[in-house]
């Protein structure tokens, strides 16, 4: 029986968290993330969760505090943003090297500098070649059921790698919404009991981890990520599925909203889905034939089926909420350009970088999208496809 | 756990590098370092336990008895320490090879 | 029971294999091991290593020369990496996850450069929030790993190749951190400096007061380097039994804040006695650099004596 409730991101992320009953956390407080660690230290003290709660000193030590629980056998979480991830950037790839089904809240916040505490995803971006599964958030309820479905993608025996689960700070997290939560019971009995292979607190099979791996291994090694981060879809896949079955509530690698019978249409991750939904009713009640895909799982990034699902479109603008700086569009641009052409599906393609330190991104801006589109599929001229969305800018 | 060796394919490598036989670096010989090499004259030692502990490869054995035996050229590198540390000159180094 | 060096050799097993790849002559293996022997052996450990000379020799894939479970994770955090397992040993003990008769200790080892420096914070952290570990810093007094580069454990003068001994600067120029007595600073329940002489007695015992000591506990360990050091490797005890005599690495323990002097030389020796086996402090024995000596002196005396009135004032009824 699902549980009707009104919940901020944080508070849905930290409820989360608190079902799965993790056995330590380790975390620093960074804005707009620092309610986790918040919420789960008070489910800790009142005796709520079995967790070891570790309030290290930065978020450094946060990650190599994860790892060295995970490693030990421990069901291990925390929760950071922006500069808390670049922090832990060096931990992050060790994390996924070392195959340690970590599981990660990260609140998007813009990287600095300057310093800027409001939502972009320029901290995810960061770590998109980590190694780490991505998986993105529309909004709490996503947020809380993406956490849910975490471990048992992080701990498959054909996956072992770390999840984080990415939604937007403020938007998301501080905002209060209505949320659909399982009970404690049915929680633990989905997500179930972590059983490492090899752990180090296994007296009996005493193990090695985190060597020095020379030329003649660490390709190889490599190369056994990929190929479990290629495992993972398949997991991902089959998680969603049995979610599914239990909640009815449905999750794909991305959402198509009005897209099969769409001639343009929005990619974007996280929030910005909910605004373009509103904007893609109105074009649509309009006459407009819009439409859009929304990712929900980056990293591994579903090639053939984006490709696919996008391959009947005039026109595509990829809303990047992140400037890669390299004078060549954002990097989910750069993804889904490189997936249509490597399954040789041309559509008119623009990029739009947008929302950076958390300006706001109205409707009436993705109205501006599809007109342009419009444009796109009227003529077949792209134009410049590298483009901003809301900058402000002199006409020169 | 299979052998692994730089011949060895990805598949059959352990994951994340981790190694399930602690202690294996026992199969790794480093004997081959040496060009000095430590001799032990029995008759001159007196078990006083000085050299024991200072050998950085644990290349002094020393039994059950409370005794030392002679060295394990298998790993003993030549630092030349316990020959340093004997008071009785019971430890001789010696060229390797000679 | 009395320590009896035989004893604890022949019967307590290595728990740090040889077929590592320190240098011939190391001075790390030798104090590792014996800290290792200190574990009651029916213990199970689980060692963190920071980046380091003794990690990249001691476990190159696919060989480990550790018998307990490992883990090395990166250069600046075996602090936090311990911290990590050891809060996972809680909290999975607590729920009845792991055997009730089994013990697993936890120990962390860094060099200076990982624990003095890049590693300060990850081990002040650890050491802060009150986890069951030991924290023990082989100290060989600069980064060797890199080719021996100046640490703030590198004591003045000495050269190294970002402090060499030039013709205007003569060596590094600052003074050594003392990092026990930070550690002192933290109000944790044992803190101890040691080195590896003549029967290992010192060394042994404080290890196992530092593993068998609820809450966190730090030992600093002196581990020449020959390389780094420019001493012949087989000086190796000569030159920890000078350290101790001259007072250069004064033997001491801190036992829930009360300082005690665990070796003072019948005779202090003068400082010249440790830096003069020494490449790393030859500059310093030139005609017109008597100045350095002196000033080296002085510091080691200085230090000496602040350690003799914190024994004295910290014994105080």
């Amino acid at each position: 029986m699902s549980i009707r409730e009104r919940l901020s991101g944080n508070e849905a992320t930290a409820i989360a968290m608190k079902q799965i009953n993790p056995d330590v956390v380790a975390a620093f407080p960074i804005t707009p993330s620092t309610e986790i660690p918040q919420y789960f230290s008070t489910f800790v003290a009142n005796g709520e969760v079995d967790t070891e709660f570790v309030a290290v000193e930065s978020e450094h030590s946060a990650m190599s505090a994860t790892i060295g629980a995970e490693a030990a056998g421990a069901r291990a979480m925390t929760a950071t943003s922006a500069n808390g991830l670049s922090l832990m950037w060096e931990m992050i790839y060790i994390a996924s090297s070392l195959r340690l089904p970590i599981v990660m809240a990260l609140v998007n916040r813009a990287v600095s500098g300057p310093l800027n505490i409001h939502n972009d995803h320029s901290d995810a971006m960061g770590v998109r070649d980590a190694g780490w599964i991505m998986l993105f958030s529309e909004n709490n309820q996503e947020a809380y059921d993406n956490m849910l479905m975490a471990h048992r993608i992080a701990e498959h025996k054909d996956v072992l790698l770390p999840v984080m689960i990415c939604q937007d700070g403020f938007i998301t997290s501080h905002s209060i919404e209505n949320i659909q939560l399982e009970t404690d019971e049915e929680v633990r009995k989905f997500v179930g009991q972590y059983k490492p292979e090899h752990y180090l607190l296994n007296d009996k099979e005493p193990i090695a981890i985190g060597p020095l791996d020379l030329q003649a291994y660490l390709f190889e090694h490599k190369a056994g990520q990929a190929e479990a981060m290629r495992n993972a879809k398949k997991v991902i896949k089959e998680v969603a599925e049995d979610f599914e079955k239990w909640t009815g509530r449905k999750y794909e690698f991305f959402e198509k909203y009005k897209l099969d019978d769409a001639e343009i249409a929005i990619v974007c991750m996280n929030s910005t889905a909910g605004t373009t939904k509103a904007v893609v009713d109105r074009l649509r009640a309009q006459g407009v034939k819009a439409g859009l895909l929304k990712v929900r799982m980056y990293r591994p990034f579903p090639v053939e089926e984006v490709a696919e699902a996008l391959s009947h479109l005039k026109a595509v603008a990829v809303l990047d909420k992140a400037d890669s700086l390299n004078g060549a569009g954002g990097a989910l641009f750069e993804d889904i350009t490189s997936a249509m052409y490597v399954n040789k599906k041309q559509v008119p393609m623009v990029n739009y970088i947008y929302g950076i330190g958390g300006r706001d991104t109205t409707e009436k801006q993705l109205e501006s999208v599809f007109e342009d589109l419009k444009e796109i599929s009227n003529t077949s001229e792209v134009g410049n496809p590298y483009r901003y969305l809301g900058l402000r800018k002199g006409e020169k | 756990m299979t052998e692994i060796n730089s011949k060895t394919p990805m598949e059959e490598l352990t994951k994340g590098g981790n190694i399930y036989n602690a202690g294996n670096a026992k199969e790794f010989k480093t004997g081959d370092w040496r060009s000095m090499k430590p001799v032990w004259i029995e008759e001159k030692c007196k078990q006083c336990g000085l050299c024991f502990p200072v050998c950085p490869d644990n290349s002094i054995p020393v039994g059950k008895d409370l005794k030392r035996k002679d060295y394990n050229y298998d790993y003993c590198k030549g630092c030349g320490v316990c020959a340093k540390v004997c008071p009785f000159g019971a430890i001789e180094m010696k060229e390797e090879g000679v | 029971m009395a320590y009896d060096l035989k004893d604890v050799v022949a019967n307590k097993p290595s728990r740090f294999t040889e077929g590592h790849r320190m240098c011939a002559g190391c001075g790390a293996p030798v104090v590792a091991r014996m800290i290792m022997r200190a574990l009651k052996e029916e213990d199970h450990a689980v060692v963190a290593n920071a980046t380091g000379c003794m990690e990249v020799s001691t476990f190159i894939y696919p060989y480990t020369a550790w018998t307990d479970s490992f883990i090395h994770t990166a250069f600046e955090c075996a602090g936090a990496t311990c911290a990590g397992a050891e809060a996972a040993y809680k909290s999975m003990k607590k729920q009845g996850k792991l055997p009730e008769n089994k013990t697993t200790k936890f120990i962390a080892f860094g060099g200076d450069g990982g624990t003095y420096d890049i590693g300060l914070q990850s081990l002040s952290g650890a050491m802060e929030r009150g986890h069951d570990m030991v924290y023990v810093c082989y100290d060989n007094g600069a980064y060797m790993n890199t080719g021996i580069q100046r640490s703030s454990a590198t004591p003045r003068f000495a050269d190294t190749t970002t402090s060499p001994a030039g013709t205007v600067i003569p060596g590094k120029m600052q003074v050594r951190k003392d990092l026990a007595k930070i550690m002192v600073g933290h109000h944790i329940p044992y803190v101890a400096q040691t080195l590896a002489m003549t029967n290992f007695k010192d060394l042994y015992e404080k290890s196992e007061k530092a593993i068998y000591t609820e809450g966190p506990a730090f030992l600093n360990v002196m581990a020449p380097c020959p390389r780094g050091w420019g001493y012949p490797t087989e000086d190796l005890m000569k030159i920890n039994k000078l350290a101790a005599d001259t007072c250069y690495w004064p033997l001491y323990e801190v036992v829930d804040g009360k300082y005690k002097i665990t070796y003072k030389p019948a005779k202090k020796l003068p400082i010249e006695e440790f830096l003069r086996p020494q490449k790393r402090f030859k500059h310093m024995f030139k005609p017109g650099n008597e100045w350095m000596i002196e000033e080296f002196q002085k510091e080691v005396d200085a230090r000496w004596q602040e350690l003799l009135d914190l024994e004295e004032i910290t014994n105080r009824e």
